[in-house]
């Protein structure tokens, strides 16, 4: 495969954003994004991002946000209606052909105008599931009570809220950070059983920015770009009574075929507490080895299309700063882990 | 552009109707992905990756279907992608497929297109006024109408040059059991006189509102090879697209689906696309598309293209037979729309189009778009590698 790194990226501060629409949010991280490659829309060989039209309330969502990117003359381009780090994997798939040496990959979705709890229930069974309206904290929280009943302890949940709140104080991206203490947080009364409201992420609206970089123009752009040097992803079963929730068979195989060893630093796209445990259990990852959300992670904040691209992003940035040389990423989709994508990102 | 060899394998659609009550969605797009399977002699451990497009969700009501349809397609386990970019979908999705296998990812990949409109209402999902955004409660039709007015106006073209466009293609359809409107009655003066719907588009021009799913798998040089059945050799892909505003746009003859025709043609090593080509699916919604994409395409000159339909070149036995299987005028599942054009391109190189095969047909176009015709898809297969 041709060596293709991630070479910027920026993203917005993450919050109700409740004076400004998609585009709004989108074109100053897009502008911060490309600034310091000096490439502009019509430079990148390729563009493809991800969103929702479900999020925007709105068909054709991805339409306008396009024009924020200012396609013109015409560029080549595409859309997957999934997070962006699935339109980052079709830009990497893109650049393999060799005939390309740059794209440009953006998400963006706003949660907050909707109940997105609900919103989110629109993805399930339309004939036999969605009419019951489960909503994504209450699968969410089936998920966790299996995982408990596995033989797990609250105690680990509140770890890992702890441990998010303390990472996302080094963030200024972070919605939620702060010094907590866990077992002042098991006091919390309960949200949707046995889930409490930290173990919840917050309701997000943001955008992210990504330029990738092929072979030599990748070191010409950055100083020490964030090579690919492993992608994958895979899809589980969507019925909650057809899978083992405890774990993620999808993440596993991801993980497998993307190469993870010997990581120095994970950022994963766990909305929910208990979900990270598992990911990281699917990936083979040790707090001992590895350093976990060093940003937060999504419970610090989890901007819906977008959280998974920050979280590629978040690793990368993190690589080309020196601050390890093998780092895994992992993006997720659908109820309760259904989806899941894997990136391994080196910085040699 | 540069990767490695690409063929379509297998195809399969499913009859298109206005409401396919029988099944539900995922039942829809199984029909397609068996018959594209049984098609290439493959079954769904022979698939590495699924890659599946649709126009908005909104279209029937289920966010992002494809976590819910993954169990149906045999996706478990396995890759999936979710394409969306507006009507041209269906082509982008079959390119994304197609770029899997060039780029060396995967050796063989379904990929699904469909639209069960029946499960909600298009007219609805398209019009939804949501704060401080332009209202456009006016369809696609009211979209279009002064597009079309404005080629008239520039082309000077015969006003009866979109009931020719909508006679040809539903004579067409009757030729094709996969088709939706098949009206073995239909007439000129049945077009000429069906009500006006959005001037100059009658209701005879434009195209139904159709349940449907369409299906190709896409392989590798060596899973073409050892196909025993026969495959289309993909020449080449190309996407392009262009803002929805702007003072400079043509929307009748747009920048980026010249960019994209020009793209293709280059990579399929084709220099005159009007003696190089033998036959072409073209996107045509409303009849009036087919001239004016003619033009963009590069096949008349501009202000040319409705020469091309007056004189029969169009037809499906003249010199170049335009939407031989009936097009989107007589079948339009909206997300699927794209990619049947695709797949009737294969079909044909392939010589497996049935009744609406044209003859010793060698190369052919596959072409879609969508948005406010900014949004481009195209391919050239043929029957020889290259």
């Amino acid at each position: 495969m041709r060596d293709v790194a991630v070479v910027s990226f920026a993203q917005s501060a993450t919050r109700r954003d409740q004076t400004r629409n998609e585009v709004e949010i989108l074109l100053p991280v897009l502008r911060e994004a490309m600034e310091p490659t000096g490439l502009t829309t019509q430079d990148m060989g390729f563009t493809c991002s991800g969103s929702s039209d479900y999020l925007a309330g709105q068909a054709f969502a991805f339409v306008s946000a396009l024009d924020a990117v200012g396609p013109w003359p015409p560029i080549q381009e595409s859309h997957v209606e999934m997070d962006g780090a699935w339109a980052l994997y079709e830009a990497w798939v893109r650049l393999q052909h060799g005939d390309i040496d740059t794209a440009l990959v953006y998400a963006f979705g706003k949660s907050s105008p909707g109940d997105v709890g609900r919103v989110l229930s629109m993805q399930l069974d339309p004939y036999v599931v969605a009419p019951l309206w489960p909503d994504a904290v209450s699968l969410a929280a089936l998920q966790a009570r299996s995982w408990l009943e596995a033989g797990h302890s609250e105690k680990d949940l509140a770890r890992v809220v702890a441990r998010s709140r303390r990472n996302a104080l080094g963030n200024p991206h972070a919605q939620l950070s702060g010094d907590v203490d866990e077992e002042a947080l098991l006091d919390e009364p309960l949200y949707a059983d046995p889930l409490r409201k930290h173990d919840c992420p917050p309701i997000s609206d943001g955008a992210a920015v990504v330029v990738l970089a092929a072979g030599d123009r990748a070191r010409e752009l950055c100083d020490r770009p964030a090579w690919i040097r492993g992608i994958d992803h895979r899809i589980d079963v969507q019925a909650l009574g057809s899978r083992d929730l405890t774990t993620s068979a999808s993440t596993r195989l991801a993980g497998q075929r993307a190469g993870v060893r010997d990581i120095d630093l994970a950022e994963l796209h766990a909305p929910f507490s208990h979900q990270e445990l598992i990911v990281a259990e699917s990936l083979g990852l040790e707090e001992s080895r590895t350093t976990i959300n060093p940003s937060g992670g999504a419970l610090a904040s989890n901007p819906v299309m977008v959280a998974g691209l920050v979280r590629i992003g978040e690793a990368a940035r993190r690589i080309s700063a020196g601050e390890g040389d093998r780092a895994v990423a992992h993006a997720t989709s659908g109820p309760a882990l259904q989806q899941n994508l894997v990136c391994v990102l080196e910085g040699t | 552009m540069a990767g490695n060899r690409a063929a379509v394998l297998g195809t399969g659609q499913t009859k298109h109707v206005a409401k396919r009550e029988d099944v539900s969605i995922a039942g829809l797009v199984r029909e397609a992905a068996d018959r594209a399977l049984e098609d290439a002699g493959l079954s769904y451990a022979d698939i590495d990756a699924v890659v599946i497009g649709k126009a908005p969700d909104m279209f029937e009501g289920v966010m992002m279907p494809e976590l819910y349809l993954a169990e149906a397609l045999g996706a478990i386990g396995k890759p999936m992608i979710r394409v969306h970019t507006a009507g041209s979908v269906g082509g982008s999705t079959a390119i994304v497929a197609t770029h899997l296998v060039q780029a060396g990812v995967h050796e063989r990949v379904l990929t699904v297109a469909f639209e069960k409109q029946s499960e909600s209402n298009a007219m609805w999902a398209l019009s939804i006024k949501i704060p401080f955004s332009q209202p456009l409660v006016a369809g696609a039709g009211g979209y279009f109408a002064p597009i079309i007015r404005g080629y008239i106006r520039k082309s000077d073209a015969p006003l009866d040059t979109g009931f020719q466009v909508a006679l040809k293609d539903r004579l067409n359809a009757l030729k094709n059991p996969y088709a939706h409107l098949h009206q073995p009655d239909i007439s000129y003066e049945q077009i000429a006189e069906s009500p006006l719907l959005w001037d100059p588009i009658r209701y005879a021009e434009t195209c139904p509102s159709s349940d449907g799913a369409a299906a190709m798998v896409i392989g590798s040089e060596a899973a073409a090879d050892a196909s025993e059945r026969p495959v289309a050799w993909i020449h080449g892909t190309a996407v392009r697209s262009e803002p929805t505003m702007g003072a400079g746009r043509d929307r009748v003859n747009p920048h980026a689906g010249r960019d994209c025709a020009k793209a293709v043609y280059a990579e399929a090593g084709i220099t005159d696309p009007f003696r190089e080509i033998d036959c072409a699916e073209i996107y045509v919604p409303f009849s009036w598309f087919e001239p004016m994409w003619l033009e963009n395409l590069g096949f008349a000159a501009e202000g040319a293209g409705w020469k091309l339909v007056q004189d029969g070149v169009t037809a499906i036995d003249g010199d170049l037979p335009i939407n031989m299987s009936g097009g989107v005028l007589s079948s339009n599942p909206i997300g699927a729309s794209g990619m049947l054009r695709f797949l009737e391109a294969a079909n044909q190189v392939r010589g497996t189009a049935g009744d609406h095969q044209v003859a010793n047909a060698s190369r052919a176009l596959g072409h879609a778009y969508g948005g406010g015709s900014q949004f481009f898809a195209m391919w050239v297969v043929g029957a020889e590698k290259r």
